[in-house]
């Protein structure tokens, strides 16, 4: 009996594995622009979770016998003014960019979509004033209301996080509450409440699950701006603090005073960032023209 | 039309005090004050009686309601108080830097029309070609690399190929217009480039909407150059969502000014904002924001009017 379950199960797992691999290969097949994208995001995803094994050289240690050192076999990427390498603090780098992306476009997203999904669920007053809110906060661009953020609660890795969150959240709910807007009379929704079922049962078990795709689609597209945001706060001095490996930093300061005798300095870094933006978009744009028919051109 | 365009900015009053409202209880919910700040920086010690002294001085002893409404007491008279760093008028500080910024604004919107509207147009005719592919990538591009690393690039470029540095003293226009000129146009285009990214694919897709449709087929069928046909009938109907995107997107403009100024050394209001928030100027802080806010609204209201009247099947209530 037991053999039989998990023989199941593992059948399950077979099969499920293999749907998200047929998917998985679909995409790659349909949307070799997006795929592409993915293999960049995913390589540096490695580079970050195996900075400590790749990573030739301590991204802090300073060695002032090597300063401004050139392109060389010792330093691939040459050093910076500290005689730090410069490609160690690039794959460090990396890791600083993906934990601050992901977690404030997972956090932006996530709280947005709740907002969302409960402003359309309540209607009425609640919507009203949640909808003027999210109004105001949208009457900052951008990057002016995560400096004010940063105004607030000082630089650091963690405030930065929530610097870029807090201006995600009101584009993400704007966008989920139209869409849950037409979820609050469906027969499901409505079964739900006639079943009894508390408010935030409903908005987590029925509401959400079924706004899915744009949430994905917000997820991935915050992504590539979250980077770029963190590298923007870092190189105005107001995002994560040195001596963190960030890419941004790395271009702040010494990468401009030495341009003409250390120009790797200020290259690279800012090649690492493009290069990941771009890859997060690429990605998130055919994510968004496979999830949503709509924008389907056909 | 008029009561719709009063109604708008009547509207925008209570949006713009509750920018206010948000902005400056954030600001004061924040640990640490100007006055620690300034002794912190001389590294002496100093007594309570002084630092309470000096808040007294700037006000910041008074309960939060009342500096709230003196502030906003002031700005309905024009008087946006002093900066709480350097002692000036505030409107005195922002008056010396707007000229740069406003200059440098316009000329990436107009870096970025100019790329993107002939590109994305392009594009669509081209559509799946190599050219399409191009302009697709180019555009993308210009949404991944950061405004603040292609001003480093062309500093850098300019250095290396010619020996050269854009000059780092502003000159206005109107005493020295090709000084002036050789100063802003590389920062123009490191912004603009950016600006044109969205801008470029609203109007790619925008086009390739409007060739589709039965008066461009009428147009053709009628044996119209396809120049007429492409520039009066399909560009003229493709602005619209085009316009508003460079209406929304003005938020990239006011990011890429923050930290192209501070590349290319510009003493603008990006930079005044950046060193604000540096030494909690809180006077300084929050009259930009309401500014940027304001400039931010009104933006969006004029490209709601300027749809309005280019097509006339949209009418407001």
């Amino acid at each position: 009996m037991a053999k039989e379950i998990a023989l199941i199960s593992e059948n399950f797992l077979v099969s499920h594995m293999r749907g998200w691999l047929d998917v998985s290969l679909r995409f790659a097949r349909e949307r070799s622009l997006g795929a592409a994208g993915a293999i960049i995001v995913l390589l540096m995803i490695f580079a970050a979770l195996l900075a400590d094994l790749i990573a030739p050289y301590d991204p802090l240690e300073t060695d002032y016998a090597a300063m401004l050192q050139g392109l060389s076999s010792g330093h691939w990427f040459g050093t910076d003014s500290f005689g730090r390498d410069v490609l160690s603090r690039l794959i460090y780098g990396s890791r600083t960019a993906l934990w601050i992306g992901f977690s404030s476009s997972f956090l932006g997203a996530t709280t947005g979509a709740v907002i969302g999904v409960a402003s359309a669920y309540f209607g009425g007053k609640v919507d009203l004033i949640v909808q003027r809110f999210m109004d105001l906060l949208l009457s900052f661009p951008l990057i002016v209301l995560a400096l004010v953020v940063v105004a607030v609660l000082g630089t650091g890795t963690t405030n930065v996080i929530v610097a870029i969150t807090v201006p995600m959240v009101p584009r993400c709910a704007l966008v989920i509450r139209s869409s849950a807007l037409s979820l609050r009379h469906t027969p499901f929704v409505e079964a739900a409440r006639a079943l009894g079922f508390s408010h935030w049962r409903i908005i987590f078990r029925h509401m959400l699950p079924n706004v899915m795709a744009p949430y994905l689609i917000m997820l991935t597209a915050f992504l590539g701006q979250a980077i770029l945001l963190e590298a923007s706060l870092s190189f105005l001095g107001l995002g994560v603090a040195e001596p963190v490996a960030a890419w941004g930093l790395m271009l702040r300061g010494a990468a401009v005073e030495f341009a003409e005798r250390a120009p790797w300095m200020a290259i690279f870094p800012g090649l690492a960032i493009s290069l990941s933006v771009f890859a997060f978009n690429l990605f998130g744009d055919s994510l968004r023209d496979a999830l949503d028919p709509k924008l389907r051109v056909s | 039309m008029h009561r719709y365009i009063l109604k708008r900015l009547l509207l925008m009053i209570p949006t713009l005090l509750g920018v206010a409202v948000l902005v400056f209880l954030m600001l004061r919910v924040a640990p640490g004050d100007i006055v620690e700040l300034r002794y912190a920086g001389t590294g002496t010690y100093a007594p309570k009686e002084a630092l309470d002294l000096e808040r007294a001085q700037l006000g910041l002893d008074k309960p939060l309601w009342h500096q709230f409404v003196t502030w906003i007491w002031g700005i309905a008279r024009l008087d946006f108080g002093n900066s709480m760093w350097t002692g000036q008028p505030v409107i005195h500080e922002i008056a010396i830097r707007l000229e740069l910024s406003l200059q440098l604004a316009l000329m990436a919107t107009i870096v970025a029309i100019f790329l993107s509207i002939p590109l994305g147009t392009l594009a669509a005719l081209k559509q799946d070609t190599w050219v399409d592919y191009f302009v697709r990538v180019f555009s993308i591009a210009g949404l991944s690399v950061p405004s603040f690393w292609l001003g480093i690039l062309i500093i850098l470029g300019f250095l290396i190929i010619f020996q050269w540095l854009p000059p780092l003293t502003f000159t206005s226009f109107w005493v020295d217009p090709k000084a002036n000129l050789t100063q802003m146009i590389w920062p123009a285009l490191a912004v603009g480039y950016r600006y044109s990214a969205v801008a470029t694919r609203m109007t790619r897709s925008a086009v390739l909407e409007v060739l589709r449709e039965d008066y461009i087929r009428t147009a053709r069928a009628k044996g119209l150059w396809e120049r007429v046909v492409l520039v009066r009938h399909a560009l003229k109907n493709a602005m619209l969502p085009v316009i508003t995107i460079i209406g929304l997107e003005f938020a990239f403009l006011v990011g890429g000014l923050v930290v192209t100024e501070q590349v290319f050394n510009l003493n603008g209001i990006g930079m005044l904002f950046v060193e604000s928030i540096a030494q909690r100027d809180y006077m300084i802080v929050q009259t930009l924001v309401l500014l940027i806010s304001f400039v931010f609204i009104f933006v969006n209201f004029l490209v709601d009017l300027i749809n309005a009247c280019l097509d006339p099947r949209i009418r407001y209530q």
